[in-house]
């Protein structure tokens, strides 16, 4: 009879054990704040659909300082999406062949980072366009 | 020994499956010099201090891949890793994570021989050739886009790095996914829709949160967390457009 | 031989992923234009977002299509996402979980749908 017992150990805590997890934890949580944006959002969209004074209300639950500080919360936690989505690109997309050479890591990441910039930049730019 | 011998404790998480329910600590004593492996450690536990303890090893430079292990929580090669970083300091070691132990230092790894296979890890070529056709030829391109893959030692770290695999064992994980991936960037060979149907499956790719830990252990740079995530694209290709052009041949 | 179904992953997972990068490109600037600049009158034109402004935009095509992605895909990219956090934590959510990091989406796409169809074009 075999004496073989394989021990497996428990995965409880897991993420705790290294920095690493840690980190990653992290950045797969701001998808909480993404969420509530939206729901924010939605909430502005359905009361656009009740009309004018719903609207209003909405206007003016934004500038209560509870909605102010969760917005401030979103803002960090909706960057730090941004920041390590782009960040993670050398992983998740497939190389970039550039005149028969892979294209570096820091390039890619670059990339991406200014491609968000470019494009926050480009949306600011353009709602002050509509608004003006 | 001389009076400026240096020691360092080392902490071994054992496990002797005829005695024991659970692993438990021992703390060695091991005197050391700075060329010193934290394999050797392990060697000079076993010569001089418990003959019982159980470990794997065999080339001491970093090409057999069988001396991996958990050094200080972090999945390492014992060969390439040195006592000296880690002293004055207690050094833990236990057996690489998400495998099952099967005798202190020893996982069991017939899950993921299991799944080596279950990606054939051989060129299975496009259509019958023979003798008189000669050699494949292969650009340098050709041989670029699958050359990192190779690399591979199967030393099982990126397993250890990777919590998926120790949430669901039954995912293929990264070193068969690379290896996987390997033979389907061959130009040679034309396996790439029986390989389908494994990555695209529940078993498959999609297991992978994109920790991205796997390639960060890598001792061969072979990165297998890209070779993961490029197969996401690939799998979901296959999903989408199998209605135009089936090829993929999962259930 | 073990037989494994196909993964249906790819549809959440293709959600995830246009979600994820909208909220990449966009998210910070809308966060701050939405919730803090206008709100305060900070750098942008008082009336911004007044309901003249923000109808107009929704009646507008390209407008309509921004807002129901913006919202439909980063509910899908937080739920997916929610979903797999869940998971890694020991949490296996099963129908429930599912029906809240899946079927929260879908409700919120579909009403975002009637909405920006009711207001016309």
């Amino acid at each position: 009879m075999s004496k073989r017992k394989p021990y497996v150990r428990s995965m409880d805590g897991w993420w705790k054990k290294n920095p690493y997890y840690v980190e990653y934890m992290i950045h797969e949580g701001t998808a909480l704040f993404v969420a509530a944006y939206a729901i924010t959002l939605l909430v502005g969209l359905v009361r656009l659909g009740q009309g004018e004074a719903a609207w209003n209300g909405w206007l003016e639950a934004l500038k209560s300082p509870l909605s102010l500080v969760c917005h401030v919360a979103f803002l960090v936690a909706i960057a730090y999406h941004a920041f390590t989505w782009f960040k993670l690109f050398p992983l998740t997309m497939p190389p970039i062949m550039v005149g028969g050479k892979r294209l570096e890591p820091g390039v890619v990441v670059g990339s991406g980072w200014t491609a968000a910039i470019v494009a926050a930049l480009a949306l600011l730019g353009l709602v002050w366009r509509i608004a003006a | 020994m001389s009076e400026s011998q240096k020691v360092i404790e080392i902490e071994v998480l054992r496990y002797l499956p005829e005695s024991d329910a659970a692993p438990h600590s021992e703390i060695y004593k091991v005197p050391f010099s700075d060329d010193m492996s934290v394999l050797q450690g392990a060697q000079y536990i076993k010569d001089n201090l418990d003959g019982s303890l159980t470990f794997r090893w065999s080339c001491r430079m970093a090409i057999c891949g069988s001396c991996g292990m958990m050094i200080n929580g972090i999945p390492k090669l014992s060969c390439e890793t040195f006592l000296r970083d880690y002293y004055p300091n207690r050094i833990s070691i236990e057996a690489l994570a998400n495998f099952p132990i099967e005798k202190d230092l020893v996982t069991d790894l017939s899950g993921f021989i299991e799944k080596l296979e279950a990606i054939q890890p051989y060129i299975i070529p496009k259509e019958p050739r023979t003798l008189e056709q000669g050699e494949y030829l292969q650009t340098p391109e050709q041989f670029n886009a699958y050359i990192q893959f190779t690399s591979c030692i199967n030393c099982t770290l990126c397993y250890a790095a990777c919590p998926q695999v120790g949430l669901n064992p039954d995912f293929i994980g990264p070193a068969a996914i690379a290896l996987a991936h390997r033979y389907n960037m061959d130009s040679r060979d034309g396996g790439t829709a029986q390989r389908m149907e494994l990555l695209a499956s529940e078993d498959g790719v999609y297991n992978c949160s994109a920790v991205g830990y796997c390639s960060e252990v890598c001792p061969k740079h072979v990165d297998p967390g890209n070779a993961v995530n490029i197969n996401k694209i690939e799998a979901a290709k296959d999903y989408f457009l199998r209605f135009l052009s089936p090829k993929g041949g999962s259930k | 031989m073990k037989t494994r179904k196909r993964s249906n992953a790819p549809i959440f997972w293709g959600l995830f992923g246009a979600g994820g990068m909208l909220a990449g490109l966009f998210g910070p600037m809308l966060v701050f234009i939405t919730g803090i600049a206008v709100p305060l009158g900070l750098l942008l034109p008082k009336d911004t977002m007044s309901y003249a402004k923000m109808l107009a935009f929704a009646q507008n095509f390209v407008g309509k299509a921004f807002i129901f992605a913006v919202i439909a895909f980063m509910l899908w990219h937080a739920g997916h996402r929610i979903f797999h956090s869940l998971h890694e934590l020991g949490i296996h959510g099963g129908f429930f979980g599912k029906l809240i990091c899946y079927g929260g989406p879908l409700l919120a796409t579909v009403i975002s749908a009637v909405v920006l169809l009711g207001l016309g074009f």
